[in-house]
């Protein structure tokens, strides 16, 4: 058992074979240190630091689900409803501010789709008899549920939801992109971190090729 | 002619809405909310001829829909000009929000730094649990609970993975930094940063009240299982699916206080077994802990029990929750050294052949993984609603209808996934046989030692064991004599004192 009965020739073999293991072990730390701080750095300074990605959600493909306000790592969401104003059509019957299903459609809290009253709207001026409003988000009362977002969806589509990276805690994985049922989320440049519609897109490309209107 | 954009009653709805409420003059939008306020209280609207005009122009309009659908701006209301009114600035207001400086993740970074270098001075320098203990609850409190265990080193292979495989995809330096600190720690102090920096392990050692000892090839077996999940993780983060270390993080429920309902039922069943079993995460699932097991036996120090000669007392062995105490072991008589290697030869010779398996069986296993994959999910669904074999539509089918593309698009798109899949099922099969293979050719080694040792593989540095030991307890001034614990006083003593110390 103890070192006492082994042969001096036995013991000096085992230390000149823990000497080979230990050289053996030394040549393979440092390589491996030395190819794990190589290819890390490599594949970090690949790209410029404002190339970092952030995780963005396409409101093309967002269906409103409700999702975002739920599954979000944050109380309330990350996730907010945003107003294109270049497509909102001032109406003064908004689908996405008014619930239809109530008797009465004027502003008082219980016939707004919006739970907390987060979308405001603002009379602007009255042409030919008919109101036009302007719709604002106000952001820290939205949660992101969407009600919003789904009933703009029937008119001009000019509210939509987006991460709202002031709120955003860059999760590894974002755990709403999980839930997603359209998979609408996806990794974008934290440079250019907000997606617009197609149809906000297609509205800009017409605007510039005009020039603007004022 | 199709309507390629939404559902045909959406665009009625949405037609005749639009009409209602701009197209036509106000008589018709206040019709239209009598209509609503009476229609409940079962009032004959008041208003049939507007309602007659509106029919009719709502089909004039909607034959106007249908001819021009494929320009999508002309199907919107007109946003009209307001003379004198300047809209606010959408850009400004939408992008004002700029993602949020970074400074944070540098903080961690450099307290996971930090905690890495404490830990290794803690374990093989002070050597006390003590204080490893105290930097574990610290662990948990900063790297758990206040940034909620993300991003974390375990996460971060998939970052590196998707980084290699993607070229477009960034790797974040202080993600980069993330996954390498603690190798690089592991590499020189053993398995410190699991022992006390790591929050989902340090959360796991400070629910450790009761250890049991399982049986060891419980170790082996379940062991692999880091070993496939890691093969798992990564295909899934090269291919783009999702990052599943981070969508099943047992314990991240427990640090941001919320979660879904499965996942904080497996948390809490994970914490009530570890009571008992020791660190069930880190030993059966954790990837990087399988990493780890690879990377520590190379480790330049490392912890040991005794400071000076060991007196045999396997005080440590008992203590040690982790089956990670080998004892001494004697060298081999000639003749069953002879069989030993030829045991480890024979192991060795059948590694090309698991090898082989693996990669026969993850290739037709491929295609069941694709299953995980969303646009796969979709083409699937799409399919099946093109030629009516489901009901309804799901918001995914929608979603892609709303987007104009074409199912074929979609299906030629799956049909490339899938074939990824089955690539990535293949590659992980040879992972799994690798692994299977090595594991037994490791099972097959022999070697001599001459002291308790922690087998490095195994050993968490917790400290657990040369908290117990005696000679460790006397360099400390804690103890004067360890004759009592000599192994021949145990015999002849039934144990009095080291029963005592167990308990203390
Ligand atoms: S989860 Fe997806 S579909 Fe649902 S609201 Fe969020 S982005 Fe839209
Ligand atoms: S309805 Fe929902 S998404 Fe829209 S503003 Fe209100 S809280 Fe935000
Ligand atoms: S990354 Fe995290 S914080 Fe950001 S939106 Fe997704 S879940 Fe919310
Ligand atoms: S084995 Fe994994 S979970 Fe456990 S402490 Fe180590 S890195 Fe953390």
């Amino acid at each position: 058992m103890s070192t006492m009965e082994r042969g001096v020739g036995q013991d000096s073999a085992r230390i000149a074979a823990t000497d080979r293991r230990g050289f053996l072990a030394e040549g393979l730390r440092t390589l491996g240190a030395l190819s794990l701080a190589g290819g890390v750095g490599f594949l970090a300074g690949r790209r410029g630091q404002e190339e970092i990605l952030v995780w963005q959600l396409d409101p093309d493909r967002c269906m409103a689900c409700g999702n975002c306000a739920t599954h979000c790592v944050l109380t309330p969401s990350a996730v907010k409803a945003v107003q294109f104003y270049p497509l909102c059509a001032m109406c003064d019957l908004c689908t996405g501010y008014f619930d239809l299903g109530h008797l009465r459609l004027d502003t008082a809290a219980e016939n707004q789709l919006c739970p907390t009253g987060a979308l405001r709207r603002e009379f602007i001026t009255e042409q030919a008899g008919v109101p036009r409003f302007e719709y604002h988000v106000d952001e820290p009362l939205c949660i992101g549920c969407g009600k919003c977002v789904k009933g703009c969806a029937m008119m001009n589509g000019s509210l939509y939801l987006q991460v709202r990276h002031d709120r955003c805690v860059r999760c590894n994985q974002c755990s709403i992109a999980l839930a997603c049922p359209t998979d609408a989320f996806r990794r974008v440049p934290a440079s250019q971190p907000y997606l617009l519609k197609r149809k906000a897109r297609m509205l800009l490309a017409h605007t510039v090729s005009e020039g603007p209107s004022g | 002619m199709k309507f390629p954009h939404s559902s045909p009653d959406r665009s009625i709805i949405r037609g005749s809405l639009a009409l209602l409420s701009a197209r036509i003059p106000k008589v018709l939008s206040r019709a239209l909310r009598a209509k609503i306020a009476h229609g409940q209280a079962g009032n004959s609207p008041p208003f049939s001829r507007g309602g007659t005009i509106g029919l009719i122009t709502l089909l004039g309009f909607l034959c106007l829909v249908l001819w021009s659908n494929s320009l999508v701006a002309q199907t919107m209301l007109v946003r009209p000009e307001v003379p004198g009114y300047d809209p606010p600035d959408w850009a400004a207001k939408v992008q004002q929000a700029a993602p949020r400086s970074w400074w944070r993740e540098y903080l961690d970074v450099a307290i996971l730094g930090l905690g890495i270098a404490a830990a290794g001075w803690l374990g093989l320098v002070r050597r006390s649990r003590r204080g490893l203990l105290l930097l574990t609850v610290a662990s948990v409190l900063w790297l758990g609970f206040w940034r909620k265990g993300c991003v974390c080193p375990i996460g971060a292979i998939q970052n590196v993975s998707l980084a290699i495989a993607d070229a477009n995809y960034t790797l974040p330096l202080a993600v980069a930094l993330v996954f390498a600190l603690p190798i690089l720690g592991t590499i020189f102090f053993g398995r410190t940063f699991c022992a006390a920096v790591c929050p989902l392990g340090a959360i796991q050692e400070i629910v450790a009240l009761h250890p049991v000892k399982l049986p060891e090839w419980v170790d082996h077996v379940f062991g692999l299982i880091g070993y496939v999940y890691l093969g798992l993780a990564v295909m899934f983060a090269v291919l783009g699916t999702s990052f599943v270390i981070c969508q099943y993080d047992p314990f991240v429920a427990f640090f941001r206080l919320g979660g879904s309902l499965e996942l904080v039922v497996v948390g809490i069943g994970f914490l009530l077994a570890g009571i008992f079993i020791t660190r069930p995460y880190c030993r059966f699932l954790c990837p990087l802990g399988a990493v780890f097991r690879c990377i520590s036996p190379l480790a330049r120090w490392h912890v040991r029990i005794p400071p000076e000669a060991c007196i045999q007392c396997r005080l440590c062995e008992n203590v040690c929750p982790y089956n990670a105490i080998s004892p001494p072991a004697a060298p081999l008589r000639p003749s069953a050294r002879r069989t030993a290697r030829q045991r480890f030869l024979m192991a060795a010779a059948m590694v090309p052949i698991w090898v082989l398996m693996g990669g026969v069986l993850g290739r037709l296993v491929g295609p069941i993984l694709s299953r995980a994959d969303a646009r796969i999910q979709l083409a699937d669904r799409v399919w099946l609603e093109e030629r009516g074999q489901v009901e309804g539509t799901t918001d995914a089918s929608d979603a892609f209808r709303k987007s104009g593309a074409h199912p074929d698009a979609l299906y030629a798109e799956a049909a490339m996934r899938q074939l990824q899949y089955q690539q990535g099922g293949m590659w992980l099969g040879i992972w799994i046989g690798l692994v299977v293979g090595l594991k037994i050719v490791q099972l097959s080694r022999y070697r001599t030692r001459d002291e308790y040792e922690p087998e490095r593989s195994r050993c968490f540095s917790c400290g657990r064991c040369f908290w117990y030991c005696p000679v460790e307890q006397k360099r400390l001034g804690l103890i004067e004599d360890l004759a009592p614990y000599l192994p021949e006083a145990r015999e002849k003593s039934l144990q009095p004192v080291a029963s005592a110390s167990d308990e203390s």
